[in-house]
């Protein structure tokens, strides 16, 4: 059976290259990087050019970025280091609704702990309302987090701008550009970045591996407390053969960014074309002015999420859903609800998310098969396509 | 491995009864879209030995929604309406060998869909049955439902 994998924004899989790189790391050059003999200065060594791989993807300098065990402890330490480090000043933190729960699920857990969150909501378009962030900032807030791409819907957020706004009142400013990095061109010093979350696994990195970016100066509290790794700011012996994927990753991504997002976007544009012209009542959702290259968040009404993904799966196709249904917490996907998506049609809703494997052969036969599993699903469902909601 | 297993994958795949009988005898609609799933099914009913003939449902729903109301279906056609109001959800997860645990109170509304109908059957031929005393068509007696879901009760369009 044809096998079409298209749910990059899950996880991508890990380039040859990147592999190559990798595995004298684990067999060879298996040193600690603390250590002072030669298998450690090679380790130390390989890591110090990762860092710099990865600090030279986003404009930043290499002392300013520190690997992690993932994305989401960057979030983590992001939010936990900066509340505990000004916390002489405030314990107000601005974000959005439409955030990862790796933020969401964190700030939640410091509301617990005395800091409060303002969550701020977003347009139709899934575009941040940046008047709401204004409108709530006080003289307590000492950090705004607003991701550069969303997950979901692939909206690319006006970092710059918003980072500009929090620095007009003396406040951090963090994202998540965890969806971001290698899909749009990034550089935190003319964005005004303060701290950034990445992860190497969504850019044909391996998975595990993550890296927080901050500024000189910043210094947000540690979050992992032992040894003196990444120069005093993460306890843990290196994920050295990860680290020197993510570092590899990154160089192909810097070095293919242009024509990545092309084709990306490109092969995209079809798949959401060919989707609208053979199947009917179908809606996109975000807005398809800055946005993810690959990412196509489309409705399919009068059906259900879960299904369509478990038939296009019989198929070999690999998509992911925005429907309760097929959430562990059965609840509907957060970011359509405040895009204002009504309930019934999040859970029709299917996140297609082309990548560096993807082809048009591709794209056909994802059309194709969807055409006829959508169609035989709306003769099963109770929901009368004709008479509508 | 797979979300479900065997028998749940045939009757999602290739669900037995599906579509709407013409004139039926009774028609149930329960659940909702907002919730996720909703289920309609029409009978016909033999109304001299009470035994439903024809059963068909149409479901808006994920994969154990879609299989536990083609699996409902199958085991109440040919049965007394008595017989079909005694059908559970328990009987009718342990007749697809067992769903996820997480679906359970989510994606069975298939014997609530059953009794709205034969509630409907019994309306409209003004007949009781012991299996719907106490039963509320308005009722909503699914209490975990998913936010902004106004609990489901029988629909009568
Ligand atoms: C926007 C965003 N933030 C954070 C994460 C978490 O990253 P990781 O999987 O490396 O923990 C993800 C991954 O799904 C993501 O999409």
């Amino acid at each position: 059976m044809r096998q079409v994998y298209m749910d990059y924004s899950a996880t991508t899989p890990v380039k040859k290259e990147v592999l190559d790189a990798m595995i004298p790391y684990f067999t060879e050059h298996f040193g600690n990087p603390s250590s002072l003999y030669t298998y450690g200065l090679e380790a130390k060594d390989a890591i110090t050019k990762a860092r710099g791989q990865l600090a030279h993807l986003i404009g930043a300098d290499p002392e300013e970025v520190y690997f992690t065990g993932s994305g989401s402890e960057a979030d983590n330490w992001t939010l936990f280091g900066v509340t505990d480090k000004l916390k002489n000043k405030g314990n107000h933190i601005i974000t959005t609704k439409i955030e990862h729960h790796a933020i969401l699920h964190s700030c939640e857990f410091l509301q617990k702990h005395g800091v409060d969150v303002t969550y701020v909501g977003v347009n139709p378009d899934g575009t941040v309302k940046i008047d709401e962030i204004e409108k709530a900032i006080t003289d307590k807030t000492v950090l705004i987090s607003v991701m550069l791409i969303n997950n979901e819907v692939g909206t690319i957020q006006p970092v710059k701008e918003i980072a500009e706004l929090a620095h007009k009142h003396g406040i951090l400013f963090h994202t998540d550009a965890v969806q971001a990095l290698g899909n749009t061109p990034i550089n935190v010093h003319e964005m005004g970045i303060d701290l950034m979350s990445m992860s190497a696994h969504k850019i044909y990195g391996p998975k595990g591996v993550g890296a927080l970016y901050m500024k000189k100066g910043v210094n947000a509290s540690n979050y992992l407390h032992g040894g003196a790794q990444e120069s005093g700011h993460r306890a843990s012996t290196e994920n050295l053969a990860g680290i020197v994927g993510f570092g590899k990753a990154a160089e192909l991504a810097e070095k293919n960014l242009e024509s990545h997002i092309k084709n990306c976007s490109s092969l995209r544009n079809y798949l959401i074309e060919q989707i609208q012209k053979k199947i009917p009542d179908t809606i996109v959702n975000g807005t398809m002015e800055h946005r993810h290259p690959g990412n196509a968040n489309i409705t399919f009404e009068y059906i259900e999420g879960e299904s369509i993904l478990l038939m296009l799966d019989h198929e070999g196709i690999s998509v992911s859903t925005g429907s309760a249904c097929s959430s562990k917490s059965l609840k509907p996907s957060h970011v359509l609800t405040a895009l204002g998506v009504p309930v019934e049609k999040i859970h029709g809703t299917i996140r297609f998310t082309v990548g560096d494997f993807t082809t048009k052969e591709d794209i056909d036969y994802v059309v194709e098969t969807l055409a006829k599993i959508v169609g035989r699903l709306r003769e099963i469902s109770s929901v009368d396509e004709k008479k509508g909601w | 491995m797979a979300l479900y297993n065997d028998t749940v994958m045939d009757h999602f795949m290739n669900p037995r009864n599906v579509g709407e009988i013409e004139n039926p005898d009774g028609k149930g609609v329960y659940g909702s879209p907002v919730c996720g799933d909703m289920m309609q099914i029409t009978i016909k009913v033999d109304e001299k030995t009470d035994v439903i003939t024809d059963v068909k449902f149409k479901t808006f729903g994920c994969g154990s929604a879609i299989a536990s109301s083609s699996m409902a279906t199958e085991m109440i056609i040919g049965k007394t309406v008595d017989q079909a109001l005694a059908v559970t959800n328990k009987q009718i997860v342990e007749e697809l060998g067992g769903l996820p645990p997480v679906k359970l109170h989510c994606s069975v509304l298939a014997d609530h869909a059953i009794k709205c109908a034969i509630y409907d059957y019994a309306q409209k031929h003004g007949k009781t049955y012991k299996g719907l005393e106490g039963f509320d068509p308005e009722a909503d007696d699914d209490d975990e439902q998913a936010e902004g879901c106004s609990g489901p009760s029988c629909d009568k369009k």
